[in-house]
């Protein structure tokens, strides 16, 4: 009896909480959404789906909140922004046309994003698409714009195969994966470019041995073959190990210069650890993300974290050299009392690049708007990304973005490439263990 | 060059191999004593190393100073799951005590993650850091001392087992449930001093652990995969085969991962495992 009861009472408990989150989910953007001004002449709809609920909606939250800035920026007025959207009331080419965004929640599920964007294009009659951060559901909308012939700009999934399907209707601004090893190796011209280093450096990579790692390698390989780059150990180690001091002996016996790394959380712990406790001193040691930029990375390793060199797609002492950031970054957190972050950033700048190119169409006609988004030529003073602009390829991916590269100094990422949006100078050589406090 | 580099492997190999013997030890002795496979050994090792991480943070206590509180705490969880839990499963099937032992590991496991969430732990300023180097050989300083000490703590424990009447009493239950009872040993008692020692000896090489390795609530199934192999190698219930076969672990490990490669470290392993197990299926020195 007691336990049925107990059972009766967890259930409702369990449907009033999904109830809640459903609503929350659905009512959120509409929220944020600006009403249309009942004076403007008329408005042009875009829509963005993206996982408002479900295992994703941290980042659907952060991205939405994007999208809303972005719409508050074009519609309303700005001066003190430097951008060019902020001047203006609208869309200036439209009669000043307000923007407006309609939501759609995709779950993190493909099919949803599917339904959702016919959804949107069909009865609520949008311009363009924007979306869907996880790359599974991206690539689940992008057939369906393609079919409507309406343009579809995704601003945030980074899974190289998006791009490569042929599609016309298809934009990318975010840099994919592949392109993030590619800037290691930028980075790395760049440093011989500045005489920092002589070129001739040999490189040993210690990567995890599943998916992630391996494609990472795969890219790392390739591209050191092509830039002329000397591999001298390939380690392919499983993240589950113990201990990796077989790992790292094999890496000390090499004595490389650089290591490149792809590692989750606790093996870039070991790593580190076994690099100071067998006195392993490369120059330079490159992490892929992930374990690296884990919140508890610099907290569990502490001063042994100092001058580990990551890559990064946002970083907010960016504001330094490119103060946009930082002036977004004040009024995001005065709006949502978050920073912004990756994700958030980059959803905003898509639609800012939507909304120049419908304002460069002159149309509300999705085939113009496609024609515009294809002429897109952004500078780097136009944009909010460190990128050096925007710039489609014939595939619809931008050939002017770049991942960052973030160095860890006196316990806080700093950015140290690229050069000119640094707010830091690389700490090259890395001290020697010995040599280090 | 390479002189050195084999040097280096079979060193780093040693010490590695005496930390798994020490790690596997509560495991052969629990089962040697009363036939109980305990499924949950990884999570008591996290549960021992959060506890050495505790009394870092709070009381800043040194991990090394603080062997005798995690050994003696460890001591006591033991005899409390003994009595309160696997006392009720001795005559069960073994798929009972199996699940009861498996159970209790997720039940620590989810308790550390409520607890202490899932960030990594480390202690702080621990007295030994750094390393040792002679010889172009270099050694981390607190993985020697987990080392010496976890050989140290094999040697008392064999002495304890060979030479004391206590380890006597142990023996005799191990050998013959029913004689030693005749014989006028009280068998509840000393499975709950088995249970007590095994994790005990479990509690020192946590905090001999948590010295230098991270802690997370997760780090026991990394350790207890491998204490499994050490004991099922070494043979169930002997002391100086889990000791054997810990070294030979910890050796096969370093000398595959560093000549042959280190993505099939563990499968050299692992084969090592099926070959004695083929050739001697009670392991090396198992006596049943």
């Amino acid at each position: 009896m007691n336990q049925k009861r107990l059972a009766k009472f967890v259930a409702l408990f369990l449907s009033v909480g999904l109830l809640v989150t459903a609503c929350g989910g659905g009512a959120k953007p509409a929220e944020n959404t600006p009403a249309p001004a009942a004076a403007a002449p008329k408005e042009v709809a875009i829509g963005a789906i993206y996982p408002l609920s479900g295992p994703s909606a941290v980042a659907g939250k952060d991205l939405t909140n994007g999208v809303t800035l972005a719409m508050e920026i074009i519609n309303g007025q700005h001066p003190e922004l430097d951008l060019p959207q902020a001047k203006w009331k609208g869309i200036p080419n439209l009669g000043n046309a307000q923007l407006k965004v309609v939501f759609a929640d995709h779950q993190a599920d493909p099919n949803k994003g599917k339904s959702e964007a016919e959804r949107l294009i069909t009865q609520e009659k949008v311009v363009a698409l924007q979306g869907g951060y996880n790359s599974a559901v991206t690539a689940a909308i992008a057939p369906v714009a393609e079919r409507y012939e309406v343009p579809h700009l995704n601003a945030d999934s980074t899974s190289p195969s998006l791009t490569e399907q042929g599609f016309k209707y298809f934009f990318r601004t975010t840099p994919h994966d592949g392109s993030f090893v590619e800037n290691a190796y930028q980075f790395f011209d760049d440093l011989k470019k500045a005489g920092t280093i002589k070129g001739t450096e040999k490189i040993a990579m210690a990567m995890e041995d599943g998916l992630w790692g391996q494609d990472t390698a795969k890219s790392a390989k390739a591209l050191a073959g092509k830039n002329g780059w000397n591999i001298v150990e390939e380690i392919a180690y499983s993240s589950k190990a113990a201990n990796v001091d077989a790992e790292v002996q094999r890496i000390k016996a090499k004595n490389p210069e650089f290591v490149m790394m792809a590692s989750y959380g606790p093996d870039a712990i070991l790593f580190l650890k076994a690099f100071k406790g067998m006195d392993v001193n490369p120059k330079l040691i490159w992490g892929n993300d992930s374990g690296f930029v884990d919140t508890q990375f610099i907290k569990t390793l502490g001063k042994d974290a100092e001058y580990l060199v990551s890559r990064e797609v946002w970083a907010n002492d960016l504001a330094a050299k490119k103060p946009i950031i930082g002036q977004l970054n004040t009024l995001f957190k005065s709006k949502f009392g978050a920073e912004l972050n990756g994700s958030s950033a980059r959803a905003l700048q898509g639609t800012l690049v939507l909304a120049d190119a419908i304002n460069r169409a002159k149309s509300t006609d999705p085939k113009a708007i496609q024609a515009a988004l294809k002429a897109t030529n952004l500078g780097a003073g136009d944009i909010v990304m460190p990128w050096k602009g925007i710039k489609f390829d014939e595939k619809g991916q931008n050939t002017l973005g770049a991942g960052i590269i973030v160095q860890v100094q006196n316990g806080a990422y700093t950015t140290v490439w690229p050069f000119d949006v640094a707010a830091g100078k690389l700490v090259y050589p890395i001290p020697a263990w010995k040599d280090r406090k | 060059m390479t002189g050195v580099v084999l040097t280096q492997a079979i060193l780093s190999g040693l010490l590695w191999g005496a930390i798994f013997a020490l790690i596997a030890l509560g495991l052969t002795m629990i089962f040697g004593v009363m036939d109980i496979v305990n499924f949950a050994h990884g999570d008591f090792l996290m549960v021992a190393m959060y506890v050495a991480y505790t009394a870092n943070a709070y009381l800043r206590m040194d991990p090394l100073l603080a062997i005798p509180l995690v050994a003696g705490l460890m001591y006591l969880l033991g005899i409390v799951v003994y009595r309160y839990i696997i006392k009720r499963v001795l005559e069960a099937p073994s798929v009972a005590q199996i699940t009861v032992t498996f159970g209790l590991g997720i039940a620590f496991r989810a308790l550390a993650h409520f607890v202490f969430s899932a960030d990594y732990r480390q202690v702080q300023h621990p007295w030994v850091e750094g390393r040792v180097q002679f010889a172009g050989i270099v050694l981390g300083a607190p993985e020697l001392v987990a080392a010496v000490g976890a050989l140290l703590m094999t040697a008392l424990l064999y002495w304890f087992i060979t030479k004391t009447e206590t380890g006597w009493a142990l023996q005799a239950v191990a050998q013959n449930k029913q004689a030693a009872a005749l014989m006028g040993i009280n068998v509840d008692r000393f499975f709950g001093v088995a249970w007590g020692l095994g994790l005990g000896a479990l509690g020192v090489a946590g905090a001999l652990l948590a010295n230098f390795y991270y802690i997370h609530p997760d780090v026991g199934a990394i350790f207890g995969g491998i204490a499994f192999v050490t004991v099922a190698l070494g043979g169930f219930g002997s002391i100086q085969g889990a000791l054997v076969a810990g070294l030979i672990i910890g050796l096969v490990e370093s000398l595959a991962g560093v000549f042959i490669s280190p993505q099939l470290k563990y499968a050299f392993v692992f084969s090592i495992y099926l070959l004695v197990v083929f050739i001697r299926p009670k392991g090396l020195m198992g006596t049943t």
